[in-house]
């Protein structure tokens, strides 16, 4: 029988089994951040190991609350920065040049198909956007990263998801996910890899198939997988060019990547959807989701567009599409995060941003702030938010607060009218 | 290794994430034992009281299906862990908080849902408690003068976590 993607990936990175079904992977790169490393820095410390197994294989990004808002934030963000400037990381990403990690790092090139990835944070699934096997991990299993470059995983089971037929205007990769969420339920891919396949992957873009990915893990998924094709040729061209002799050869190279046509699958899904609808969540889990036009008229006190989910530039283009010459609800803050400072500057060049402060929005720096409710926009009791992030849990955003998730043309709309509104009826 | 049972905490929900067990505005800690006060403060369900004495005194918890979802953060195990609690008992886990507990050498136990309905119904039981043995397997459910045994399975790979104390001495040792 054939291989999925994942079970290539694992088998080129196995380096142990202690048991049958427990695989202990080499990690092509380890990547940090400030709210869950320190402490794992700490640990180290006290075992009097603080050493690192490779510099050039760990990232790291001070991104969750950056600037600092108090003492604590800013000592977490002192023991990574000491910790990186100790161990000279020189990919390490501070005040000015940091954003959101999982925007942050594919944007530099340090993601590549058939790697293995893992963070301290559930949302590392983006990453396998790019035909790699990426991984949310908690502080131990980082620290283990960090010390000695290897990660336990059990052997990975893939749930194959066809995405048929095309999508219509104003439907995006968000709707899709978050359909996708809604049919698997919160813990329909637990310990499973989502692989993305069919005509509606190939067509996306490497920004919408990292949104794809972002939210497998929002179904319990443990990494969303897309396979490396063109698009993600030429994403990556500036990174790989000196690795290989034309485009054509590294999509050849990647091609080997792939799901074998005789793989294994736990389950395969099949959805069509020409006709979906922009997509809403409702409640406090994310496969609480309706078409929008069952949710339209619900209103909201702030609008939230960015986060590792939706703050790319294609995502500000589209949102931005949606708010030329027109102002937000007089009802609503709106709050614009784009997630790299090569995104912001990006789009000044375009003038998006002249676009969505004439609108009426905030535009806050690179962070992730408000998507946990960190900083930057965090909404207080009973207040609601509608969020292109990838979390509605209750409170998520503020205790007590409630979140609506959507897509980027969606959020524009609803800061529109001030209650969630359907984008289609605003598209130029 | 250490003691794996002692009061229990019925927790009757699917879908406990991690934001309910640690809220993320308490993620500015840098120590484990800054956690302690903030343990199941944001848990949505009806009467629970995060400072009451069965919270505070218990040292298991038994709870539904997909326990721990969301973030990674292993703050989650360590506000239990801090708080005296040492092993979770679930109908299933999120995969993150799931490991995060045995790495850090804690438990978390999966059982049927016909057996965890079975643990629920000693819930009203005031001197409800549960001892946990890796090693055998085995689960004892005791209250109101009766005991009753349930086999569980945890991995090889899970077991020898505990029994290294966690994954870092594990690792340390083989890689």
């Amino acid at each position: 029988m054939g291989k999925t993607t994942a079970e290539k990936i694992f088998n080129a990175h196995l380096i142990d089994e202690p048991f049958p079904g427990t695989k202990v992977l080499r990690i092509d790169v380890v990547m940090c951040h400030e709210i869950t490393t320190p402490i794992a820095i700490a640990d180290l410390i006290q075992r009097d190991k603080d050493r690192v197994f490779d510099t050039t294989k760990i990232k790291a990004v001070i991104d969750h609350v950056t600037p600092s808002k108090d003492t604590k934030t800013a000592t977490q963000a002192k023991i990574l920065r000491d910790w990186a400037r100790r161990h000279s990381i020189k990919d390490f990403f501070d005040v000015g040049a940091n954003g959101v990690c999982h925007a942050l790092f594919p944007e530099k090139g340090f993601i590549r198909p058939g790697y293995t990835v893992i963070m301290g944070d559930s949302h590392t699934c983006t990453h396998g956007a790019f035909g790699a096997f990426a991984a949310g991990v908690g502080t131990t299993d980082l620290e283990v990263g960090i010390l000695k470059g290897v990660c336990a995983f059990r052997e990975p089971k893939t749930i194959r998801i066809n995405l048929n037929g095309s999508l219509s205007k104003g439907v995006y990769a968000k709707d899709v996910i978050l359909y996708v969420i809604g049919q698997l339920g919160v813990n329909g891919a637990t310990d499973r890899v989502l692989e993305f396949r069919g005509p509606v992957v190939e067509a996306m873009t490497m920004e919408s198939r990292m949104t794809l990915s972002n939210m497998a893990i929002e179904a319990g998924g443990t990494s969303g997988i897309c396979m490396p094709d063109q698009v993600t040729v030429n994403y990556l061209w500036p990174f790989i060019a000196q690795d290989y002799a034309s485009k054509e050869a590294a999509v050849a190279d990647f091609r080997k990547l792939w799901s074998d046509e005789d793989a294994g699958y736990d389950k395969v899904f099949d959805f069509d959807v020409t006709t979906l609808e922009p997509m809403v969540t409702y409640g406090y889990k994310p496969d609480q989701v309706k078409p929008v036009t069952e949710m339209a008229g619900t209103p909201v006190d702030q609008v939230y567009l960015g986060s590792c989910t939706n703050g790319r530039l294609e995502d500000l283009r589209i949102a931005a599409g949606i708010l030329k010459g027109k102002k937000i609800a007089s009802t609503v803050r709106g709050i614009l995060s784009p997630a790299t400072p090569k995104v912001f500057q990006d789009a000044m060049k375009e003038g998006l941003m002249d676009i969505f402060m004439d609108a009426g929005f905030c535009v806050t720096n690179p962070t992730c702030g408000a998507c946990l409710g960190m900083s930057t926009g965090v909404i207080a009791e009973g207040e609601v938010c509608a969020a292109t992030t990838n979390r509605n849990f209750r409170g998520r955003m503020g205790k007590g607060g409630m979140v609506h998730l959507m897509s980027p043309a969606c959020s524009a709309a609803t800061a529109i009218e001030g209650k969630i509104a359907d984008p289609r009826k605003y598209l130029p | 290794m250490k003691n794996f049972g002692g009061p229990v905490l019925f927790l009757d929900r699917d879908d406990i994430n991690t934001d309910e067990i640690i809220p993320a505005r308490y993620l500015t800690e840098i120590t484990k034992e800054d956690l302690k006060p903030y343990l199941l403060e944001d848990l949505n369900l009806p009467g629970f009281d995060p400072k009451g004495p069965v919270t505070r005194a218990a040292r298991v918890i038994v709870t539904r299906a997909n326990f721990g979802c969301g973030s990674s953060r292993e703050h989650a195990p360590w506000v239990l862990e801090v708080n005296g609690i040492t092993a979770v008992i679930a109908e299933s886990f999120a995969r993150i908080f799931r490991q995060n507990m045995f790495n850090c050498g804690l438990a978390a136990i999966e059982l049927p849902k016909e057996q965890v309905d079975r643990i629920f119904s000693h819930a009203e039981k005031a001197d409800v408690s549960i001892e946990v043995n890796i090693e055998a397997q085995t689960i004892v459910v005791k209250g109101g003068g009766n005991a009753e045994t349930f086999p569980v399975t945890i991995s090889p790979f899970d077991r020898a976590l505990l029994l290294a104390g966690g994954w870092v001495d594990y690792a340390d040792k083989k890689y």
